[in-house]
């Protein structure tokens, strides 16, 4: 009886998410380009914020290291370019990204605090310079061109790529591991005392999130074409992300996932608005965001929810 | 062999000695009270047992291995679990939770999650704490997030368990009942080190007291030489009959 339900509870846990991936698996037939490619570049911010919650939402180590994850699989994408097929491409840039942020996780995931953010920062300037340097010394090139893909094409391996890490987040998320993480973010020493290896798992998720980076990167970059070191290395693409996510809020998984939803939208909404300011109207949405929302969107939602469902029941009873 | 075993422990903060030319022994099934004056070098002690630091110089032995230098995770899943002075639960995450990771990560072998829930609540009915299993570790009084440690601690199933002042800040009620629970762990056949300024619950309960004082060991005896020593009352227990406690 009970495991009849349990099953009964999972399938309908899982219908929600299979009929939204069924719904965008068909949009292509309906949807205009210009919306296929505002949803695909959705879906890549969507990747970036949930691929960088899972890791620095429960430990609490803000990494600002997205746009070199992000960079590295663009990177692989415009080098290995016409030599393996795209599926094996995508799979190499992620880990590419995974094997960088392993070393960089060993390096670093000592520091604390604001050491840590300065640090995953830095990393993003230096590999900018560093394939600036290389280009220009070694290769002689300043950028490099990218077969394309069509934009079906991308939007497919987008989506691919955005429902293998939902998938992954979530099981991480309900694991033991998950709850490692948690326990990591709130008393890393305890947790070690607990039994955890603290250092591991710290190092293999954060590589495991900067793997999906990586690999949406390597898609991105057959929509671009084009791409120099300044496009691939962005320091927007670490910021962005960051701040999606937060205003989505990072208690739950689909925080991020609306918090990148709302803001590319409102990117869009902006840049085509006020093409000179949009730039600064959108900062100063997120700060005021941020600072006003400290759980995020999905926060207020829930506190609203709670109140509301309170004073519904205080209602009744009086 | 004595269970836990250590040589020469020293260690400096700066050119401050905070535990220095320590050797001790303790063994199995035994009860250890660990007694001194506040910034003695009790929890410094502790925090090398757990390798949260490690000597220099001086070796430390668990179950005739050397342990010096290993990762605290690897400690405690050799059998060393400890709780903290200033508590340290994981205050968002509900207290089964909270005990959860000790069973599955810290026991050895880990428990899957399912068992270690299975485990965790047979911990928590030993602790008394079922009532809250439920209810963010954060938002417990002083006296259940020190009994919360203590489960944690235990879910590891460790063979030694340090409790570094699990009493302080308890009322005589709470004591009791701390006092209590002390005696079950070690009816459980654990071996306990304990740092405690509560003399009942120390002569009471252990077998055993070694004195520290500024980082080195002052004495070391049954609760009835201690208590008889002169040099302990002089640093120590009179000071504390001179505060009134
Ligand atoms: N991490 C540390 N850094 C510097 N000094 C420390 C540190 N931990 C403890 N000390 C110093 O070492 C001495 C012993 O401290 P502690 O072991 O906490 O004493 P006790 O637990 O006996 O009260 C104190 O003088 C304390 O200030
Ligand atoms: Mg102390």
């Amino acid at each position: 009886m009970n495991g009849r339900i349990t099953t009964l509870n999972r399938l309908q846990r899982g219908i929600v998410p299979l009929v939204l991936l069924a719904v965008f698996a068909l949009s292509p037939l309906v949807l205009k380009q210009y919306a296929l490619i505002l949803l695909t570049n959705t879906f890549m911010y969507i990747i970036l914020a949930v691929s960088w919650s899972m890791f620095s939402g429960p430990t609490g180590y803000i990494s600002l290291a997205p746009a070199a994850f992000f960079g590295a699989g663009v990177y692989t994408s415009a080098v290995l370019g016409f030599a393996l097929p795209f599926p094996l491409i995508v799979i190499t840039g992620g880990l590419a990204s995974f094997c960088m942020a392993f070393l960089v996780g060993a390096l670093t995931l000592r520091l604390r605090g604001i050491y840590f953010v300065m640090f995953t920062f830095g990393l993003v300037e230096l590999l900018l310079n560093f394939v600036l340097w290389w280009e220009v010394t070694v290769t002689g090139t300043t950028g490099r061109v990218v077969p394309p893909l069509g934009n079906t094409t991308v939007f497919y391996f987008m989506l691919a790529i955005l429902a293998c890490l939902l998938l992954t987040a979530f099981r991480l998320k309900h694991s033991k591991y998950g709850f490692a993480l948690q326990s990591i973010g709130q008393g890393e020493e305890a947790a070690a005392h607990t039994g955890i290896h603290v250092t591991a798992l710290k190092m293999n998720t954060f590589a495991l999130s900067a793997f999906f980076m990586g690999a949406a990167g390597v898609v991105m970059a057959t929509r671009w074409t084009y791409i120099d070191p300044r496009i691939a290395f962005n320091p927007t693409l670490s910021f962005l992300p960051v701040l999606m996510a937060i205003f989505g809020g990072l208690g739950q998984l689909y925080g991020p996932i609306i918090g990148a939803a709302i803001f590319t939208y409102l990117e869009e909404f902006l840049i085509t608005r006020f093409p000179y300011h949009y730039m600064l109207i959108f900062g100063i949405t997120m700060v005021i965001a941020i600072r006003y929302l400290p759980d995020g969107l999905v926060g207020l939602v829930q506190k609203a929810w709670k109140q509301w469902s309170r004073r519904k029941h205080g209602a009744a009873q009086g | 062999m004595a269970l836990l075993k250590g040589e020469k422990v020293t260690r400096y903060f700066g050119g401050l000695a905070a535990v220095f030319d320590v050797s001790f022994e303790v063994q199995q099934g035994e009860a250890l009270g660990l007694i001194g004056p506040n910034g003695a070098g009790k929890t410094t002690l502790f925090n090398l047992i757990s390798a949260a630091l490690t000597p220099r110089p001086g070796a430390i032995y668990f179950k005739g291995r050397k342990i010096t230098g290993l990762s605290p995770y690897r400690i405690c899943r050799m059998g060393v679990a400890r709780t903290f002075q200033t508590v340290k639960v994981f205050p968002d995450l509900p207290v089964l939770t909270n005990v959860m990771l000790g069973a599955s990560f810290g026991a050895s072998p880990g428990l899957s999650w399912g068992d270690a829930a299975e485990e965790a609540s047979e911990i928590l009915e030993f602790v008394e704490l079922s009532a809250v299993r439920d209810t963010p570790a954060g938002e417990l009084t002083l006296a259940n997030q020190k009994r919360l440690e203590v489960a944690r601690a235990l879910a590891t199933r460790p063979d030694l368990l340090l409790l570094d002042e699990i009493m302080e800040g308890l009322n005589p009620t709470e004591i009791a009942r701390s006092m209590e629970l002390i005696r079950s762990i070690r009816g459980r056949g654990v071996t306990i080190i304990m740092i405690e300024h509560v003399m009942k619950a120390i002569m009471n309960l252990c077998d055993r007291i070694m004195v520290l004082h500024h980082g080195s060991k002052l004495a070391e005896g049954t609760p009835g030489e201690i208590a008889a020593s002169d040099e302990v009352i002089r640093v120590y227990l009179g000071e504390r009959a001179h505060a009134g406690s």
